[in-house]
């Protein structure tokens, strides 16, 4: 079994308190750091080829070294809880089982970039890990990790829960920041970047919850060993959240690079009795869906792009034959619909339109035009909008009608759907045997 | 009838808005303590919040229109999301949906006539590994996530604790 880092306080007792976090080394990686200078901690980050963990696979250690070194105004850090992209599960976990993870990795950037405030901005959903993060702060003050002179140091710092209001766009990062300054989650035009014009106008860096929980690891062992639990670009262990029709879902915690066989076969214990693998989505809803040809494609941000998808949040859905392809694209084209911020025209009527069509061919009502039609619209969303929502409604809606084209002419050719409800798996899966049988 | 924050909820919005630049910043969260004290976010309790911000009525009212978590009319005492996106639709979450409006004697988007139960559905709660799941919101502002409701036995299970749990609830129509 490899060595847990990430996960490794997820079975421990109460390690989301501290005496127990500090039981098991907590806040040392912290002690190290605050005897390294700037410089040298944001070098260990990019050697460690640690990439953004929230989707966009951004490098850290060049994100870091965006933030100005001088500012007239506090510079914040915003760490990204907002996790709602679907399929997406595993910043939770680090919240609810390992706060003072992210406390310590947060306090670490801080002292590194000259960060005087930062806020956590949690789903409002999330009641747990809300709860969990502000008793955990609440030890770390007591503790005097965190206020004024920390550790001693000329160090400052304060951490504040920022619950959301329950809105997806916030996930997105100037829509967060929107949101963090109670506004709605409407992202802005970029550039600026947060990095120059962010929260409250200042220099802000917007990270990841488990891009920040990584933090302490590479300080503590260094770039090049965390580099090393990798392949070219993309280092470190990381968490990946698996689930749909397999028989262990949950969070687990491997290499990256690690291919979707292993992940599937000897993490989620392969699919469920009876089921075979129609198809998965390798990163979160907005992803390209692939199929079985393409288990073998190691979980890296170029790998999976050169596989024809993209790794996103890494957390993976798999799909087994009871699922309805036409369905499933209309469901996440309702999704999108309902979770667009309206500003921009093609994403807020576009999104809406596609349910619609979708809708129509899913229950008989398509014509074999809408399947053109509707890969004109997505032409039209993509590239088109301020951020990236349009993009994600777009680029999995291609793929379902490119991917399963058949099934998408015979719904129209037969008059609708022949689909079991659906959660009627279990009757599909009878029927097969008893097919398969006699 | 003029609104007033209860003597803890005053403390917890002084907190709240100490933890901000400026004043504005702090409306989700006081959104948030808002529903709890007050049931849910009417026109009234937006006013209150805005003249205690100091920020224009106007950008309450868009905030809060936007975010989902914040009801603009009354729910029941027990307000259930049920999860139907992705993961969830696979493994249950439309089952589970139709377990309670049976179980609960309601339709989707209702609540029930004696004001305990009101069934929604909701996008993903980022609880894919545990699905189907539902997110709960009491009346006293209390969230909780009910996950891997995967039998009947554990669905009706749920409901015997929600049932008792009602009973010590105030009813958010009447909150204020």
């Amino acid at each position: 079994m490899e060595e847990k880092f990430l996960s490794r306080n997820f079975t421990i007792d109460k390690a989301y308190t501290l005496p127990v976090y500090e039981e098991h080394g907590g806040y040392q990686a912290l002690r190290k750091a605050l005897k390294m200078d700037s410089d040298a901690i944001i070098n260990e980050v990019k050697t460690s080829n640690l990439r953004g963990r929230g989707g966009a696979g951004f490098p850290t250690g060049v994100k870091w070294s965006f933030m100005p070194k001088e500012s007239d105004v506090p510079k914040y850090l915003t760490v990204n809880a907002d996790e709602g992209e679907p399929g997406t599960f595993k910043d939770r976990y680090c919240m609810e089982l390992d706060p003072h993870r992210l406390i310590e990795g947060c306090i670490i950037s801080a002292w590194t970039l000259g960060i005087r405030y930062a806020y956590i901005y949690i789903r409002g959903e999330m009641g747990l890990a809300i709860k969990r993060m502000n008793q955990a702060i609440k030890e770390a003050y007591d503790k005097g990790y965190l206020g004024e002179k920390i550790l001693g140091q000329d160090f400052d710092l304060d951490i504040y829960v920022h619950a959301s209001g329950g809105a997806y766009i916030c996930g997105e990062e100037t829509g967060m920041i929107e949101g963090l300054e109670g506004k709605p989650g409407q992202p802005r035009l970029k550039p600026p970047f947060p990095a120059v014009v962010g929260a409250f106008g200042a220099p802000t860096l917007v990270n990841n919850v488990e891009t920040i929980s990584s933090i302490p690891f590479i300080i503590e062992r260094g770039g090049e060993w965390w580099a090393s639990m990798g392949i070219e670009k993309n280092g470190g262990p990381k968490l990946y959240g698996l689930s749909g029709h397999i028989k262990k879902p949950g969070v687990y915690e491997a290499r990256s690079g690690v291919t979707v066989r292993e992940l599937l076969e000897e993490y989620g214990g392969g699919l469920l009795d009876g089921s075979e693998l129609k198809g998965f989505i390798p990163g979160g809803s907005s992803c390209t869906v692939m199929t079985a040809e393409s288990l073998d494609a190691e979980m890296g941000f170029e790998t999976m792009r050169d596989a024809g998808s993209s790794m996103g949040t890494a957390c993976i859905t798999f799909m087994d034959q009871s699922v309805c392809m036409v369905r499933l694209a209309a469901r996440l084209a309702h999704f999108y619909a309902h979770e667009s911020c309206g500003q921009c025209t093609p994403c807020r009527e576009g999104t809406g339109w596609a349910a619609k069509v979708l809708d129509g061919i899913e229950e008989g009502r398509g014509r074999m035009e809408d399947l053109d039609l509707l890969l004109d619209m997505m032409d039209n969303i993509e590239g088109n909008t301020i951020c990236a929502l349009g993009d994600s409604i777009a680029i999995p809606v291609r793929s379902y009608i490119q991917v399963y084209t058949q099934e998408f002419e015979d719904h129209i050719r037969r008059g609708g759907c022949w689909f079991p409800k659906w959660w009627s798996r279990n009757r599909v899966i009878d029927d097969i045997r008893t097919a398969a049988a006699s | 009838m003029s609104l007033k924050f209860s003597e803890e909820g005053e403390h917890e919005f002084n907190e709240l808005v100490s933890h901000y630049p400026n004043t504005h910043a702090a409306l989700l969260p006081a959104l948030h303590l808002a529903q709890a004290e007050f049931g849910w976010i009417s026109v009234e309790v937006m006013d209150y919040l805005a003249e205690r911000l100091g920020v224009p009525p106007a950008k309450v009212l868009a905030t809060a229109t936007f975010y989902t978590m914040y009801n603009k009319s009354p729910v029941g005492k027990c307000h259930i999301q049920v999860c139907t996106t992705l993961s969830c639709a696979f493994r249950g979450g439309y089952h589970l949906i139709e377990q309670f409006e049976e179980k609960l004697g309601l339709k989707l988007g209702e609540t029930t006539a004696d004001g305990r139960f009101t069934l929604t559905e909701a996008e993903c709660l980022a609880s894919c590994g545990t699905a189907p799941m539902f997110q709960l919101t009491d009346s006293n502002g209390e969230i909780e996530y009910f996950e891997g409701l995967d039998t009947e036995e554990k669905v009706d299970q749920v409901i015997a604790a929600l049932e008792k749990r009602c009973e010590q609830l105030p009813a958010p129509d009447e909150m204020h």
